[in-house]
């Protein structure tokens, strides 16, 4: 009788150890996914920043600086998705990176090199913290996903975060097949 | 008088800018002046004589959509070229705040400039920004012409400075003749509508209506629809079943099939509800020599001088725009009278006399300026 009771609480002790170790899983899965968002929007900031700053450098001709800065102030206005707005600022990068002789014209002019540089390392790092994100992102629907999780509602009230999907390649060829030129 | 112009949007797409520009410089060129565009263009596309292309545009976004544009050094020295080997008098620019050749041409170009603006979306924070770079070429426009009151207050508010306002003009040449579409108009006679299906200033409602009164009293009588946008079920289905067979939708059509149609109907309704502030629509009808009927807002009022070139109705009343159709439908010698009408009246609109008022603008500019011609100073920067 009494070992009976003993093995009834000791599962129960265990079923409910184990459902708080999974509600813990998806609730640090969520938080990682708020710290990866954080992160992207840091990169999306600061390639934007480093996009007006080479817009408004006098290095570029007026044209392409107008573009450049037209992109940005969409970006940042929130008329736009900010998945659309991001990738027309992509957009707008690459139709300018990728005139010919873009770099050489430019090349030798002070700070040129270096604010090109800074332009394509930020625009790279938007790239890793989207896919980071977007992992984390994955690995949290998955875990909500699990029928445990499902009929315990072990998510809370947390909604199901989403994934970020935008054109993030400065490169013309490798994006050409996605703008359909 | 040697008139460089620079358009800021591809030659080979259709717009409304492009068909400015077109209208503009061969306008100017009846006049016996020299003119010559620049224009972003694709190689293979055939050029008019007098346009010279700048290469391919690139399709970029900007502003929300996607525009395609002509930019960077390459074009810049493309425009610098054009500039020094056409020694203008006056160069024209068009749409100076679209990151295309227009702001390039101002950027290179020294001497006598003019700047039209089409549409002018207040962008002064984009403006500011990326002052100086921008602002020094906006800076050495000398005068500023406004399609549109709305363009030019936009303009005065957001960008500063101020603008003449010298409309749109018509290219009435272009609609005189054409071949009616086949089996039109019809021994029953035909009205012509033109315009957005689903836009409900453009009054379609109103004729659609009219014409359940008209339709039944004659037998023969068809609608003929050409518009863009909006589903031809649905507008169908707003006809009385025993009318659908008699009316016509035709989508959106070219600007060749615009004039057909026009000139494939008896009479053309323009029975807009508002909105217009000028009718470029109606206008072109009237050019192809078209009895009109319309309703009496302001713009038409004022094209179809108060009545006298064209039957005005009460807006957004369908009895009333069925009188005045009746009316035109069965008098042949009214029809008549009121097409030398509105072709007199069209005339005012035409671009010969909008041409001459851009002239007098370029002659100002040209008496202001200390530089005789446009040069294109330096190689690398300004």
């Amino acid at each position: 009788m009494i070992t009976d009771i003993v093995i009834v609480v000791a599962a129960a002790l265990l079923i409910g150890v184990y459902v708080s170790w999974r509600a813990g899983r998806i609730d640090r899965l969520h938080a990682r996914v708020d710290m990866a968002r954080a992160a992207l929007d840091v990169t999306l900031l600061r390639r934007g920043s480093v996009a007006l700053e080479l817009a408004t450098s006098g290095l570029l001709d007026p044209a392409t600086s107008l573009l450049l800065a037209g992109a940005v102030h969409g970006a940042r206005s929130g008329d736009l998705p900010r998945d659309l707005a991001e990738s027309d600022l992509t957009r707008a990068l690459r139709a300018a990176f990728s005139q010919p002789g873009f770099r050489s014209s430019l090349s030798g002019k002070d700070g040129a090199d270096e604010l090109l540089a800074d332009v394509e390392a930020a625009s790279h790092q938007v790239y890793l913290a989207r896919k980071f994100y977007n992992d984390v992102v994955a690995a949290t629907r998955d875990a909500r996903r699990r029928p445990l999780a499902r009929v315990l509602r072990l998510s809370g009230h947390a909604k199901a975060p989403e994934f970020f999907e935008m054109d993030d390649s400065l490169i013309a060829e490798k994006s050409s097949a996605s703008l359909g030129r | 008088m040697r008139i460089g112009i620079v358009c800021p949007y591809s030659w080979d797409v259709p717009g409304g800018v492009q068909q400015h520009v077109r209208d503009l410089a061969e306008a100017l060129i009846d006049e016996g002046h020299h003119v010559s565009v620049i224009s972003p263009a694709d190689d293979d596309t055939p050029l008019p004589p007098y346009v010279v292309g700048a290469g391919r545009a690139v399709p970029v976004p900007y502003n929300g959509s996607v525009a395609r544009l002509s930019f960077g050094f390459l074009s810049a020295s493309r425009v610098r070229r054009w500039i020094r080997d056409g020694g203008f008098d006056v160069l024209h620019v068009h749409e100076p705040e679209i990151p295309s050749l227009s702001l390039l041409a101002c950027w290179v170009a020294s001497g006598p400039i003019v700047a039209t603006v089409h549409t002018a979306i207040p962008r002064s924070r984009i403006l500011l920004v990326t002052y100086p770079v921008v602002r020094t070429g906006m800076e050495k426009i000398n005068g500023r012409i406004a399609v549109s009151e709305a363009a030019r207050t936009t303009l005065v508010e957001h960008i500063g400075g101020d603008a003449v306002v010298i409309p749109n003009g018509v290219a009435t040449r272009r609609y005189r003749k054409a071949d009616p579409l086949p089996g039109w108009p019809g021994a029953g006679g035909a009205i012509g509508f033109l315009g957005r299906l689903d836009e409900p200033r453009k009054g379609l409602s109103v004729l659609l209506k009219a014409f359940e009164i008209l339709g039944p009293e004659r037998p023969g009588l068809r609608l003929l629809i050409a518009g863009p946008s909006g589903d031809a079920a649905d507008v169908l289905n707003r006809v009385p079943a025993d009318l659908r067979s008699r009316v016509v939708l035709l989508g959106q059509i070219s600007e060749e099939d615009k004039v057909r149609v026009l000139h494939s109907v008896d009479v053309f309704c323009s029975p807009n509800t508002g909105g217009e502030s000028f009718g470029i629509v109606t206008a072109e009808a009237m050019a192809a020599g078209l009895p009109i009927v319309a309703s009496d807002i302001d713009a038409f009022r004022q094209v179809l001088r108060g009545g006298q070139a064209g039957e005005l109705f009460v807006t957004g009343d369908p009895a009333d725009l069925a009188r005045a159709a009746g009316r035109l439908l069965d008098d042949a010698a009214l029809r008549s009278r009121l097409s030398a009408a509105a072709l007199a009246a069209v005339a005012d609109y035409d671009w010969s006399v909008v041409a001459r008022d851009v002239f007098s603008v370029y002659e100002t500019v040209v008496l202001g300026s200390t530089q005789a011609a446009v040069t294109a100073p330096g190689n690398g920067y300004p």
